[in-house]
């Protein structure tokens, strides 16, 4: 199923449509975009058809400049079944036959009030985080102190009933039990709630409740990138698990790793202050701050110091 | 790890009772259960990923087993979702 057709740019940046409606329905494939200068100019060697194209000031003043044959020629060869848009920037008078050569393709033309590179970033942008690859992931993202934390366990672990505790605590939800994730350019995911389900959290014995009525606005999030990965698993009183925080564990969703910490969970255990705690500490390793090397550090200077002293 | 492609024939599709119950069944095996629906592929023990589906009566569906008991799990859930009360 394509992620992008012609009518969603149309729509999210307010084109006016002039001709090929049939095509509105074409996906687009790739945030490139091309502007087709050098096609205009007879050279269709490498034209990138699958593009959305744009026609901006240069290329409409040339090509009003062109013999009645030669315009007619490149502009029919403009428009192909692949190309998913031709967009005319700054307002700009559409050329003479190219409306006829939409409408034989039809490939639609729009119109933008924008100017052309301005237009493009926007574009490439837009295209870019659509075009993402995506995936989904069954666990909690909450924003914990400004920090994405994607909280994963198998069902029953008790994962919405941690993100209640810490959305009680002054915290943010963003998904419950499924997380869609996008990788917006390499090394940054970003997740959000699949629509349906937004601002719900299900909560064994009392069923479905809807965290922004009850906490407010203030109490979620629409998406969030993600940072720290929280595995909830039930105390395996044969694995051992880390009690010095020296060394650090990788999650790797579609091509970013991210740091991942297991925490075993016991009645008993306050699973909200350790998480608050772990992303707290997280944060301060990324300011420089990591205090198991610290101390790591401090006793390996003692036993040195203590083995001089011994000579 | 085995995979089944069922057409949904529960009048109101998966509705949040019908869902509901569903993911009680699925809960009592030990394997892994997916469900996968144009490409998403949701926890079928966690209902909400489940609803976020929107699986509708007519749809046809994958579903995936991982685990000791994934052929009877995947016997007993296809039946369910093709039962038509």
């Amino acid at each position: 199923m394509p992620k992008v057709r012609t009518k969603d740019i149309i729509e999210k940046f307010n084109l006016e449509l002039i001709s090929g409606e049939e095509g509105i329905n074409r996906p687009i494939t790739t945030s490139d975009l091309s502007r087709p200068a050098l096609e205009m100019a007879g050279y269709f060697e490498y034209y990138p058809a699958e593009r959305v194209q744009l026609l901006g000031k240069t290329e409409l003043t040339f090509i009003e400049k062109l013999s009645p044959k030669d315009k007619e020629f490149r502009l029919d060869q403009l428009c192909t079944d692949l190309t998913p848009a031709i967009i005319v920037t700054r307002d700009m008078e559409i050329p003479e036959g190219l409306i006829e050569a939409s409408e034989r393709e039809s490939v639609p033309i729009m119109r933008s009030g924008q100017k052309t590179t301005r237009l493009a970033s926007h574009l490439t942008n837009y295209l870019e985080s659509k075009l993402a690859p995506t995936t989904a992931i069954h666990g909690v993202l909450v924003d914990i102190y400004g920090i994405g934390v994607l909280i994963t366990g198998k069902s029953g672990v008790g994962k919405s009933e941690t993100a209640l505790e810490l959305v009680k605590r002054g915290h943010r939800l963003v998904a419950d039990d499924c997380v869609e994730i996008r990788q917006e350019d390499q090394d940054t995911l970003v997740g959000t709630s699949p629509e349906l389900i937004e601002h719900l959290l299900e909560i064994r014995g009392l069923g479905i409740i809807n965290v922004m009525t009850l906490f407010g606005a203030g109490a979620v999030r629409t998406h969030k990138r993600i940072s720290l990965n929280i595995d909830l698993e039930l105390w395996d009183k044969n694995k051992t698990y880390d009690r010095l925080g020296l060394e650090e564990d990788k999650l790797k969703i579609i091509d970013t790793d991210i740091t991942k910490l297991t925490v075993p969970v016991r009645p008993g255990r306050n699973l909200a202050v350790i998480i608050e705690v772990a992303a707290m500490n997280f944060r301060l390793k990324r300011m420089g701050v990591n205090a198991a090397e610290q101390f790591s550090n401090r006793l390996a200077d003692v036993i040195e110091d203590g083995e001089h002293e011994d000579i | 790890m085995v995979e089944k492609k069922v057409t949904v024939k529960l009048k109101t599709g998966l509705q949040a009772r019908p869902a509901a119950l569903f993911v009680q069944e699925a809960n009592r095996f030990t394997a892994d259960i997916f469900l996968e629906k144009d490409g998403k592929k949701v926890n079928a023990k966690s209902i909400m990923g489940l609803m976020s589906l929107a699986v509708g009566v007519g749809t046809t569906v994958n579903l995936i087993a991982d685990g000791k008991d994934e052929e009877e799990a995947l016997s007993m859930l296809s039946e369910y979702i093709q039962n038509e009360a």
